[in-house]
């Protein structure tokens, strides 16, 4: 079934579409896994007045901070102190576009989607540098030097290990990629499909380490190290912009975790299933989604437990340990590709 | 020279100290603030950094931000009132901040307390240091970003502060020591539920050995930070965990006699030969375990009678001066008493372990990364108002 | 580990460390006072006070710095802080009456090391003259002494020569007087009267050998 639609109903279409997609992991991760997972760690029980389990707990934050005062240091940069939160949120949003949900549900279908989104993916350290600077805070602009430095470090392994799935799929389609892993084989046997995450089992994981870092979440959380720097980069933002920052934060937990289920998990396909029915469009969202938390319980999961690293430390990880591996996978998996 | 030339020297040399750490963005180096208001100092420590990077060139702390005057005030008070006041210098150990300074009392009465009653002090001290020491074990780990233990050690806590509750009346400030013995005997069932409470606390000590202790992150973070050697930590001054941690065999509780019941059990003394921050924190997680140990014994032998001597109505202290000091959970805290026959004290130094521990801050902290500086505090374990009194 | 001396070897260990204290400084103790199986004092002159640090630490093994305090012994003119603000301030003895080991001033410096293998201390004391208010520092010898003689600084306005820094522990840097010093008051009882002037209980009454069972 396919839909005919005018331009302007399919754009804004599209433009609910993508910020239920930006939005709901985004808010399901903050609860399930900020709220609760964390909470029963740690003993406790989270926040459990608002709505049935603390689950209204969110949306009584998002009222919080939309009633906060606009707050300024008295030093800071206006402009760049505005407009720092935008962009953080602006790159989480934009990786969406090549995000595939469904055989024919999908906002662009580029032939460089992989490139596109590991170029976006940089684009929120823009917006942590700003944040840092126009702060006007010492703290600050030490957690913004710390991010910027970090964040550039784990993009290089970020980048290598995906090198590996391309290799592997021979594009660089998001869509494609899907399709290659739902109907794709492993030496042979077509049941479950090719997901990278069998082949590429230490370009996942490099990714998903690439990706804690990127994210600031412990133990990588430098930047953001609570004890030392109050939240660094965002210690001088409050009400809408540190909301915005927040979201931003999750919105990226999202984006990212999206990124690795579709190059590793197998996006909206399911094994054993065909991947062009026209129901697939309905149902692979909700698989995308529940791909989606999967990578998330593991990226939070490390968070909760792992105290942080220091920062020369975290470069040391990055240079000395993380490139070396995904450019040792790069080589295996080429010469396997061209082998078989 | 003659008093007003140093008072003026003394001036102007503050003024100059002053000066300098005002600056606000020098071109070498950045001057840093840690605290007064920072979630990683454990109450109004300041600390003056300049920075050349990410290392520390220089560094100060500037206490006093808690001094409330406990040596003037305690010059107005009569002794059982004493008492309440130095409760509250360690407030997280607090039962052991009584112990010295009703020692002292009581070496110049001459009167020693009963045997139930020195067993029971004996128990109480070592329930503080296991509620005192397994907060720091469980907040150095917070410093470090695993923040899944500390809500552990708070929980853990929880177990010994209600067993301090119902013994005393009083979970942070028990107040429960007094001249000549204590207050009350203890609750009906308190022993075993002392001993359920014992073991849960060495499961806590075994599960933070594995969380924090095992985790590669932490060794990485904490070892070979903050190295201090055996001789500068003799010089400052510096006790308890913290010189254990450097190799130091002392322990105040094993060296010298006093009228508790630490000689009656079975106990180890931990040390460390290393000195870096990782050696200081693991001494805290031992004696953690070793304090439940005596805990159990104690509890075990504890001998029956009453648990006051006879002491009068009015307390007057016989003229003379007396130094007691015990190994409290921060490290050495004594009081030098001295009385002149009254009611009240004429003068108590109150010899704090933190100040003497953190003084050594500006000499370990040369040189380190600011990450660093986070741990080394957090292994030298202050509580603010043992620094400031 | 050695095991834990007799009170007996302690008193042993304190008589042998007072003899060598005589050898080495000689004329320089003014006065001692032993407490068997308690304590050791031994006052030594002012100049002499850093020689004294100098010979525990380097020749006597008093490797462990205790602490470094002022005293001051002049009984308080406001008494307890439990006068009446309407009444005349009643008669009180002036008289300064040095405790342990004598002196002659109304200010010492009072300092306590230790010696962590053979598990002995020494509590040293020292007059500080009235005119100069001066003491040889100890910082040279004992790095941590720093931060007491600062405290002993701001809180009775001893000087100690030699010191690298001194100036303000606790107070901000242009506080006036001496805060432990007796006849600087506590400001507490001036701004508000001790309560128990208008609200006396009388005393109970001061049975010896009365067991407290309260």
């Amino acid at each position: 079934m396919t839909l005919a639609l005018a331009y302007w109903q399919e754009s804004i279409l599209r433009v609910l579409g993508v910020t239920v997609a930006v939005l709901l992991p985004a808010g399901t991760f903050v609860y399930v896994f900020l709220f609760k997972l964390m909470s029963f760690m740690q003993s406790r029980l989270g926040p459990m007045e608002a709505g049935p389990y603390g689950s209204m707990q969110l949306l009584a934050e998002v009222g919080k901070f939309l009633q906060k005062e606009d707050i300024f240091p008295e030093k800071a940069d206006r402009a760049l102190f505005r407009l720092a939160p935008y962009v953080v949120v602006a790159s989480a949003f934009l990786v969406y576009v090549v995000v595939p949900f469904g055989p024919d549900a999908l906002f662009a279908d580029l032939d460089t989607g992989v490139f596109l989104v590991l170029a976006l993916s940089s684009v929120s350290v823009l917006g942590v540098l700003m944040a840092g600077w126009a702060s006007a805070n010492k703290y600050s602009l030490m957690g913004g030097l710390r991010a910027a430095g970090q964040l550039i470090a784990y993009e290089l392994p970020m980048v290598l290990a995906v090198v590996g799935v391309v290799i592997q799929a021979e594009t660089l389609n998001m869509q494609q990629i899907v399709l290659t892993q739902n109907d794709g084989e492993i030496f042979g046997w077509g049941g479950l499909g090719n997901p990278f995450v069998l082949t590429q089992f230490v370009g996942f994981v490099v990714f998903l380490v690439a990706t804690q870092a990127e994210l600031t979440q412990p133990p990588f959380d430098m930047p953001v190290a609570e004890s030392e720097l109050v939240t660094g980069y965002m210690t001088e933002y409050s009400g809408l912009r540190f909301l915005l920052f927040f979201i931003g934060e999750f919105a990226t937990a999202g984006a990212f975790a999206a990124i690795a289920a579709t190059l590793f998990l197998g996006g909206w396909g399911i094994p054993f299933f065909p991947s062009d029915a026209d129901w697939m469009n309905l149902v692979g969202p909700l698989v995308l989604f529940s791909k989606i938390m999967f990578v998330a319980l593991l990226i939070f999961w490390f968070r909760f437990t792992y105290p942080r690293l220091r920062e020369d430390q975290l470069q040391q990880f990055a240079w000395k340990y993380l490139i070396p591996i995904a450019l040792a996978n790069i080589v295996v998996t080429g010469i396997l590709k061209v082998a078989f | 020279m003659s008093v007003i030339d140093r008072r003026e020297l003394s001036a102007l040399a503050a003024r100059a100290a002053d000066a300098r750490v005002n600056v606000e963005l020098e071109t070498e180096g950045m001057t840093l603030n840690i605290g007064p208001q920072h979630p990683a100092t454990h109450g109004t420590l300041r600390i003056i950094v300049r920075l050349d990077g990410e290392q520390v060139v220089w560094a100060e702390p500037v206490c006093g931000y808690m001094h409330r005057g406990y040596e003037k005030l305690v010059e107005v008070r009569s002794y059982p009132q004493v008492n309440t006041l130095i409760n509250r210098i360690d407030w997280l150990g607090s039962f052991a901040n009584e112990v010295p300074f009703i020692l002292a009392c009581e070496q110049l009465m001459e009167i020693e307390a009963p045997p139930r009653a020195q067993y029971i002090r004996t128990i109480l001290f070592e329930l503080s240091r296991i509620s005192n020491v397994s907060l720091g074990l469980g907040d150095a780990a917070l410093q470090l970003g695993a923040q899944t233990a500390a809500f552990y050690a708070f929980r853990d806590r929880e177990y010994v502060l209600n067993l301090v509750e119902a013994a005393t009346g009083g979970r942070f400030h028990p107040n429960f020591d007094r001249i000549g013995g204590l207050k009350d005997d203890l609750p009906k069932g308190w022993i075993d539920e002392t001993k359920v409470a014992m073991r849960k606390v060495r499961d806590y000590c075994d599960e933070i050995e594995t969380l924090v202790f095992g985790n590669e992150i932490f060794e990485a973070r904490t070892r070979g930070i903050g190295v201090i050697p055996r001789e500068v930590a003799l010089q400052y001054g510096l006790s308890g965990a913290n010189l254990r941690g450097s190799g130091v065999d002392w322990d105040l509780r094993r060296d010298q006699k006093l009228p508790m019941a630490w000689d009656k059990c079975d106990w180890k003394v931990w040390t460390h030969p290393d000195g870096d921050s990782f050696s200081r924190l693991w001494v805290r997680l031992k004696e953690t375990y070793e304090a439940t140990l005596i805990v159990d014994q104690l509890c075990e032998s504890l001998p029956s009678g009453p648990v006051m001597a006879k002491v009068p109505r009015i307390i007057k202290v016989p003229e003379g001066e007396a130094w007691i000091s015990t190994e409290n959970p921060l490290g050495e805290m004594g009081y030098y008493v001295v009385s002149k026959g009254d009611t009240g004290p004429f003068r108590v130094k109150i010899r704090s372990a933190s100040f003497n521990n953190i003084s050594v801050v500006p000499w370990v902290l040369r040189g380190v990364y600011v990450p660093d500086v986070i741990t080394i505090l957090a292994s030298l374990y202050f509580i603010l108002g043992d620094i400031d009194r | 580990m050695s095991p834990l001396p007799s009170s007996a070897e302690v008193d042993d260990r304190r008589a042998e460390l007072l003899a060598r204290l005589h050898d080495e400084l000689g004329e320089a103790v003014e006065g001692t006072h032993e407490l068997a199986g308690k304590d050791l004092w031994v006052r030594v002159r002012t100049d002499a006070w850093r020689e004294a640090a100098e010979v525990a630490e380097g020749r006597l093994g008093m490797t462990y710095f205790c602490y470094l305090a002022g005293l001051d012994w002049m009984p308080s003119p406001f008494g307890k802080g439990e006068d009446d603000p309407t009444q005349p301030p009643p008669e009180r003895s002036t008289e300064i009456v040095q405790g342990y080991a004598g002196g002659s001033t109304r200010f010492q410096v009072l300092a306590r090391v230790h010696d962590v293998q053979r598990m002995v201390g020494l509590t040293l004391k020292t007059d500080v003259p009235d005119d100069t208010m001066a003491v040889p520092s100890w910082v040279p010898v004992y790095a941590g002494a720093n931060w007491h003689e600062r405290e002993a600084w701001e809180m009775f306005g001893i000087s100690f020569v030699g010191h690298p820094d001194l100036r303000n522990l606790y107070l901000p840097t242009d506080f006036e007087g001496h805060p432990l010093r007796k006849d600087f008051p506590l400001l507490a009882r001036i701004v508000k009267p001790w309560p128990g002037i208008v609200d006396v209980e009388p005393m109970p009454a001061d049975l010896d050998g009365e067991g407290g069972d309260e």
